[in-house]
């Protein structure tokens, strides 16, 4: 009689209990191999490869804002010793140039951001002085933007939002060929 | 009192374990989703930088990783301790990335080959030398799309 009923069981279902155990072992086997990667970063766009350097000393001296970062990571901009922190401030005013100086760039569209490292110059430094001055930018077009329409800058504005902005605020950035110096 | 006693023996059935299952087979289901199992081993040490202004990659099909960084503690005996690249699992010079750009291009379709990024996972700590080495051959190479892979910094934003 018992013997029958245990049969009977068996028939009708299958014993899920042990499925927890399996769903488990799968778990912790993806939770050790998972490392969640931050694919972000600062893109860039390189000008095309020429052999010959682009000259910047017929542009007027007024519109370009000069960089330059020594392999002592120490900042010299337009000719003076400045700090990472002071950068996206002074990169600010010089591209708006809110009270037309006459020393800073015409417009915004005509402002060029020159920046010069040497080969000692350490990535970390770079990248901070390149994130500031991109910022400096981002935050410009921000404010332009909220003026303009409302709405603070994002990616996915409308196209010709964006295109409005970038005509009247470029980004031009140009990179020299590094100087070496301090090369380890 | 009594009728308390009665009430408490009647009511203890077992905790049904019956959606046990589900619920860890729903977080499997999500950790399976955000794994992304690492195709390379990282033959160099690599700790990004942090900053602000980032972007991220969105398909990671059109993305190729470029290391730069000093070689792991094994790796110190045979490649000394000097900033190296390395391409896909191996360490290269500088002369080899037109190859592994042209190898990692045949698997991209053609109408897509403007998107292709460039994604430089650089030390901190590296000098800048072999950094603007690879950064002129990806220029020579033409593959002018560039991301200076970064961390988030929340520290930098007021």
């Amino acid at each position: 009689m018992g013997k029958t009923r245990a049969k009977d069981r068996m028939s009708t279902e299958i014993n899920a209990s042990s499925m927890a155990d399996i769903a488990f072992l799968l778990l912790i086997f993806f939770l050790v191999t998972t490392t969640i990667v931050e694919d972000k970063g600062i893109t860039v766009k390189l000008p095309p490869w020429s052999e010959e350097e682009p000259d910047i000393t017929q542009l007027k001296s007024r519109n370009v804002f000069s960089v330059l970062v020594n392999a002592q990571d120490q900042l010299l901009v337009r000719g003076e010793i400045m700090r990472v922190a002071e950068l996206r401030e002074s990169a600010k005013t010089f591209i708006g140039n809110p009270y037309n100086a006459p020393n800073m760039a015409e417009s915004p569209s005509k402002a060029i951001i020159s920046l010069k490292n040497d080969r000692g110059t350490s990535y970390g430094a770079y990248l901070k002085v390149y994130n500031e001055l991109k910022a400096a930018y981002t935050e410009l077009w921000d404010e332009l933007s909220q003026r303009k329409y409302g709405v603070p800058y994002s990616d996915d504005m409308p196209f010709a939002y964006k295109k409005a902005i970038r005509d009247e605020i470029p980004f031009v950035l140009s990179e020299a060929e590094p100087t070496s110096f301090g090369e380890e | 009192m009594s009728k308390f006693q009665k009430k408490r023996g009647k009511t203890a059935p077992a905790i049904s374990t019956a959606s046990l299952p589900d619920i860890v087979f729903m977080l499997l289901f999500f950790f399976m989703v955000v794994t992304v199992l690492r195709d390379s081993e990282l033959k160099v040490q690599v700790s990004t930088p942090y900053a602000t202004e980032l972007t991220k990659l969105e398909e990671k099909s059109l993305v190729n990783y470029l290391y730069i960084g000093r070689p792991t503690q094994q790796y110190q005996q045979l490649y000394g301790t000097k900033p190296r690249l390395q391409l896909g699992d191996k360490f290269a010079n500088v002369n080899e990335i037109p190859l592994f750009l042209e190898k990692h291009k045949v698997k991209v379709p053609e109408s897509r080959h403007g998107q292709i990024t460039s994604s430089l996972r650089v030390d901190g700590e590296v000098t800048m030398g072999i950094v603007q080495d690879v950064k002129t051959e990806l220029r020579k190479s033409n593959q002018l799309k560039v991301n200076y892979s970064a961390k988030k910094d929340a520290s930098l934003i007021e």
